[in-house]
């Protein structure tokens, strides 16, 4: 393949995974690596590298249609983010250092578990649950527009959420994905955060997370410019146009379809993992 | 719309509004998305290079060589800017883009000092260092 036909074909499948990730919630970041790796024999690394670029730019662009909408907790993110970014650098540092095929074993378990909650339905935080003492202190309840006006909120179990958002930024920093799956489960089941707030204020994480591990990144050389271009511009425009017709769209059998994807790329993962194929 | 929303927020008597002042916290979305719109458009105009130049060359990522180090800091990526270089003004819009999240931690500094919120200073503070160690201190500003 030549590198124009390569840039092209790139950036189509890039568009194609932002849409459908924004669309369905899911996150374009996660199926890229595989594909890149599958499909077009990239070196992981170097899609990791590429991967991680697209994510900072579609949180980030994301982030000033959020805002807007008022469901975002600042407090909460930022207090979170200490434990996303330390984890992050975590992670970049893993990453330099493990093999290829740990890599995508580890990418396969997460891709196996992101199609399993994708498809579980996310529990409603109860309303009037008591204040946490901690949570308190911290000054991360809030509240938020409801249809019945301000509707105010409790967090839980600061310290549970807090090492699992750990977990996430340390998964973040060493598969260059925006860990989605893993800020549901701190945030939503943890926490017990509206999800509502946790979708928008988990989406503002994710730049800031990326960034963390990003320089890490650059800096060992797993940027390609040749690579990374067609692939941030294309999520970026996939992500920016999904976001555009979210509300028109039928996305409850997309997100089937995409799930179902997942899975499918989540065993080719593990397969190429164990069989040294990556 | 924030217009209607406005009262019902003020009726709200006991709880600090994360963000008392909104308007910060719009400035600083559309600081974030004024960075991405920019460092896609320096890319684009790198990519527009890279591909009149190479278009015709094979293209290969199935070894795992590493970038050279004029992709890798901060100093190479703006000499091979100079030089005119596509990949290297590619490099720049990655630069930027990484930044971008950066400058909207740094200018939460100011909004929670705005705020008088010593606690999310100092939290948010941290988060800037792990940021600017990660981002300074992994060799990329050699």
């Amino acid at each position: 393949m030549t590198i124009l036909e390569f840039t092209v074909v790139v950036a189509i499948v890039s568009f194609v995974a932002g849409l459908l990730g924004s669309l369905t919630g899911l996150g374009g970041g996660v199926v890229l690596v595989p594909l890149l790796t599958i499909f077009f024999h990239v070196d992981i690394r170097y899609a990791i590298g590429a991967s991680l670029v697209s994510v900072i730019a579609t949180s980030s662009g994301a982030a000033a249609a959020y805002v807007k909408e008022g469901f975002s907790n600042i407090r909460i993110g930022m207090f979170l983010e200490i434990a996303t970014t330390f984890g992050a650098l975590l992670g970049a540092f893993l990453a330099t250092r493990i093999p290829t095929s740990a890599l995508a074993i580890i990418f396969g378990a997460v891709l196996l578990y992101s199609a399993y909650v994708s498809r579980k339905a996310r529990t409603q935080a109860e309303r009037s649950l008591p204040p946490d003492p901690l949570a308190t202190r911290l000054r991360l309840n809030g509240s938020f527009p409801d249809l019945e006006g301000q509707r105010t909120y409790n967090v839980q179990r600061v310290p549970t959420g807090f090492s699992l958002m750990f977990g996430a930024g340390a998964l973040s920093g060493l598969l260059g994905i925006g860990s989605g799956a893993v800020k549901v489960l701190a945030m939503d089941q943890a926490m017990r955060i509206p999800f509502k707030v946790s979708t928008t204020t988990s989406n503002f994480m994710i730049g800031v997370t990326a960034a963390a591990s990003a320089g890490v990144y650059l800096s060992r050389g797993y940027v390609d410019p040749g690579l990374s271009m067609p692939v941030m511009l294309g999520v970026l425009a996939g992500s920016l146009l999904g976001s555009r017709i979210l509300v028109k769209a039928e996305t409850k059998s997309l997100r089937l379809v995409f799930s179902v994807v997942i899975l499918v790329l989540g065993l080719q993962m593990l397969y190429n993992g164990f069989w040294g194929k990556i | 719309m924030p217009a209607a929303q406005a009262p019902a927020r003020q009726a709200q008597p006991f709880k600090p509004q994360p963000w008392r002042d909104r308007r910060i916290e719009v400035i600083l979305g559309n600081l974030l998305r004024t960075g991405v719109l920019v460092s896609a458009a320096v890319v684009l105009a790198g990519a527009c290079i890279y591909l009149y130049r190479h278009a015709h060359d094979p293209a290969d990522y199935r070894v795992f060589r590493g970038e050279p180090s004029e992709y890798r800091t901060i100093s190479g990526v703006i000499q091979s800017v100079i030089s005119g270089r596509g990949q290297g003004i590619i490099q720049l819009g990655l630069l930027l883009l990484i930044a971008t999240p950066i400058a909207r931690v740094a200018f939460s500094v100011v909004g929670f000092a705005i705020e008088r919120d010593r606690l999310y200073v100092a939290f948010t503070l941290l988060v800037l260092a792990i940021l600017l160690y990660s981002f300074l201190g992994s060799g990329i500003g050699v």
